[in-house]
Parts: C-alpha cells; structure tokens; sequence
C-alpha cells in the first residue's frame, strides 16, 4: 500500500502530514524545531528515510537538520544525538551549519544599485541528489550555491556560478536568493538553478563553470535592459523528469517554457488572468500539465478578486483553466510562495499547495477538486512529498 | 566554574536543561567563555556568534552582573562574580520580536 508524506515548512516550525494513498484521512504532526523558520524540508530520492531541513532564525542564524528515519527523530548533521560530539583529538564534529564563500567574496548590487558585500543569511533550498543520500546541495542568501557530500556535516560552495556576472546581480524583494535547483536525471553533470534577482544559470560541468540562461526574458519595468543577460528576477522554474530538457518558468511577471534546456525562453502566459506569480510545477505523469498560482501583482500578494485559484494548462502552456472546486472562492487574500506547491506520483497525480495564511491544500485528482488537510498553521513557506512504497 | 545561561532555542540545540557550567583556562573573557561553550556543544558554534569573524551576531546579547555586556570588547575581562562562579554570564536573545 502506498503512502504519502508531506513536508511542511513554516514560519514557526515544520509539519509533517501523512496519509494512505487515498490521501483523504491525514495525520499531522509538529511542530518540529518550534519557533524558527523552516524555510525548506526535502526528502532524498535515494533513501526515503533521509530527510533534510533548513532551520533558521534571525537570532541564532542557520541550522541544518536532517533525519535518517524518516522524520522520526532529527539531529544536526555531525553530532548525532547520544554520540560525543568531539573527535578523540577534542576537534568538534561536523560545522553543517558552516556556509563560507569560497575565496574573495565580491559585491553584488544592493537595492539602490551600489555595490554590497556577499553576507551569508540562510538556505532557501535543500535539494538532495538523485542517487546518493549524502549528497545534497544547498541554494542560500546572498545567491550562492553550496553542496555536501558527506550527509550535511560540512559544505562547499561552488564558486564559479558567482563568477557568471555576479557583480550584477541583485536582490529581489525576498532578498538575494538562490532557490530553484534542477538535477538533470539524465545527465549528472547537468544542474540548472535561479536566483532572485539575477535569473537562471545552467552548468554541464557539475559545477565547475556556469552560464546564463535567460534568452528571451524580458523585464520590461525591472530592468533598464529589458533583455539583459543577467538581473532577471526568476522566481521558479521546473522540469519533468522524463523531459529534461523541457523547462518551465513563473518569472517575477510571466510564464514561460524553454524546450532547448534554457537555451531560449518563450512566454506561454496565454489567458491566465495575471503572469506574476511564484510556484510552477509539472505533472508527475503528463510532462506537458503544468500547474501555477497567479498572483495579482507584485506589490498585491494575493489572488486576484480574492479567489484563490489554481491554473492547470494540459498544453504545455498558452491553454489554461482554473481549478476551484474545493478552493476558496471569495475574500481570499493568501499568497503561496515559491516552493509552497508539489506534486506526488501516485496516479491519479497529487497536488498540494501551501499558503500564507497557514492552510495545505491537497487534491488527488491532479487538481479537479481540492479539500483541506490542515488550515491553521503558521505561514507555509514550503511544501514537498514524498510518495512512499 | 563558570556558569552560563542560554536562551531556550539554543538549550534546545544543546540538548541541555537550566544552566550549563564550564572550566575555562586562563583568563575569563567573552571570548573564552565562548571557546569553552562552543567546545563543548559545537552544536552552538555559528548560532552565537558568526564561525570565521567571531563577530557577535546581531540579536544576541549577553549581560552578567546586571550589566549590558554585549558590546565589551571579546578579550576583555568579565566580572570577577562571573568568573567565580557567584553569577552566571547570560546569553540573550534581544527583545525583536518574531
């Protein structure tokens, strides 16, 4: 019998909702790390059972936490609970909450367009490798993209990706971040990553060089070259696994697919009744359904005429319906953030968004209808499964 | 020995209850208090202050004695009541909100 595990992360701490597969009767447990920021929790591919979370807090910083029981207990990577936490020579086990930029740090542009120092603030982002559990990168704030190799212990940046124009790059209203990474499933040397606001980036190196990929953007209002190379602010991109070259992009305003691996964008924003938006996901068997959250604008984070609606295009784009049933239709003023939105593999596909106002959404009918699993949580600023044998 | 208070989140990264006690060598500073601590729980280590400056992070503040501490000088002496062990030296999260 299958199951589903979603994971939740809060502006006060994480959730974990779980469920059989016919994903009507949940259990939620949390708070786990109560009272700090859970920006992020994934799952790795690999070991189910692996989990790994983003901590943090304006006091104390950053802390990465992972599982190897599946959510069951939690330690920090490097001082298991019950083990000394020192090596027989007094050196301290593990520095996983150690982000360090590697070599000179650089300036990028801050708000006003003078040059800022990199400062490290948080992870944003925690995606585990496709086939090993103790692989997992980490994208951060100020923009940065770092990688573990031994469970989260410790970290290191790859420092090419700041090379690609980083001194142009600036910070979104989120802040400087770097939140979307793409593994390639076919092609381990491939990585593709977005940072708000500097735009999206592709390796084919495993990290050792970068380059832009934002052909075809355009920032009309942002920018003051609409098609600059880099300074877009990208606020997600996806792919389907058994597509990996196909791409889809929620930018700060439009909708847009790349079918060249981000070697060219196209807008396919068609007739959703806004482009500004931030999660965009694709379905687990249909690799041209794609789902996104418009947004009314963006200094307006909420659903346009108070109706939260999900938009569904079976085309790949341009083609999009709404999706209500079950959903709030009036005087609903919620935002669901970047990585707020997932899909499991069940068949028929599920489809969970979290929102602003502390509510989890869920449909297991690929976004026919929808009910609540959980209403009153803090603010969710992330949401992933796990579908589990 | 010298006894230090943490504020809760980071007695909960510890995984200890109520006040914590350390032998420091040498000098009692700020920053030594802080060598010992870090040495001891390097769970801690980045959550007080940052890992390559040692600079306090912003939201955190320590006082001893009925004493703002925060902005002393690392090496600098703590109070002999600290250092005796009579009083603890505290570490605060600042009032901010959240």
């Amino acid at each position: 019998m299958s199951a589903i595990r979603v994971l939740v992360g809060t502006r006060k701490g994480a959730f974990v909702l779980t469920s059989d597969g016919k994903r009507q009767h949940w259990d939620v447990s949390g708070p786990l790390f109560a009272g700090w920021e859970i920006y992020h929790l994934k799952g790795s591919p690999a070991d189910p059972n692996r989990l790994y979370a983003s901590q943090t807090s304006g006091w104390f910083g950053q802390i990465i936490q992972r599982s190897d029981d599946g959510g069951k207990t939690w330690h920090q990577p490097g001082t298991p609970p019950g083990e000394p936490t020192t090596t027989p020579d007094g050196m301290p086990k593990g520095e996983s909450n150690k982000f360090v930029y590697e070599g000179e740090v650089g300036k990028h542009l801050w708000y006003d367009g003078t040059p800022h120092p990199w400062e490290f603030k948080r992870v944003w982002h925690l995606e585990p490798s496709l086939t090993d559990p103790d692989t997992v990168y980490a994208g951060v704030e100020d923009a940065a993209l770092f990688r573990s190799s031994n469970g989260g212990q410790t970290w290191q940046e790859l420092p090419a990706l700041r090379g690609v124009k980083g001194h142009l790059w600036q910070p979104g209203a989120g802040g400087m971040c770097l939140h979307t990474i793409l593994l390639d499933p076919s092609n381990p040397q491939r990585i593709f990553i977005a940072i708000s606001a500097a735009g999206a980036f592709r390796t084919d190196d495993a990290g050792k060089t970068w380059r832009p990929v934002n052909r075809g953007l355009k920032s009309r209002y942002e920018l003051p070259d609409p098609n600059a190379e880099v300074g877009h602010c990208v606020h997600r991109i996806a792919m389907h696994r058994s597509c990996p070259g196909v791409l889809f992009m929620q930018k700060h305003w439009d909708v847009l697919r790349s079918d060249d691996a981000g070697e060219s964008w196209h807008e396919v924003s068609g007739n959703l009744p806004t482009d500004f938006g931030f999660p965009i996901d694709v379905h687990a068997h249909e690799p041209e359904t794609i789902y996104v959250v418009p947004i009314k604008s963006d200094s307006e984070h909420y659903p346009p005429d108070g109706k939260l609606r999900v938009y569904r295009s079976r085309t790949g784009g341009n083609e999009w319906e709404a999706l209500t049933k079950g959903l709030p239709q009036r005087d609903c003023y919620v935002n669901v953030l970047r990585d707020a939105m997932a899909v499991d593999s069940l068949d028929p596909c599920g489809l969970y968004v979290g929102t602003t106002g502390g509510q989890v959404y869920g449909s297991a009918n690929a976004g026919d209808s929808w009910a609540p699993i959980v209403r009153d949580l803090p603010a969710v600023l992330s949401v992933e499964v796990q579908t589990l044998a | 020995m010298i006894r230090v208070v943490l504020p809760a989140h980071l007695r909960t990264l510890a995984r200890v209850d109520g006040e914590v006690t350390l032998h420091v060598e040498g000098r009692v500073t700020q920053q030594s208090v802080l060598d010992a601590l870090e040495a001891r729980y390097p769970m801690l280590r980045g959550t007080i202050r940052d890992h390559v400056t040692k600079k306090r992070r912003a939201f955190v503040r320590f006082f001893a004695c009925g004493q703002d501490l925060s902005n002393e000088l690392p090496d600098a002496p703590l109070p002999d009541a600290v250092a005796t062990g009579a009083e603890p030296f505290l570490i605060v999260g600042a009032m901010a909100g959240g």
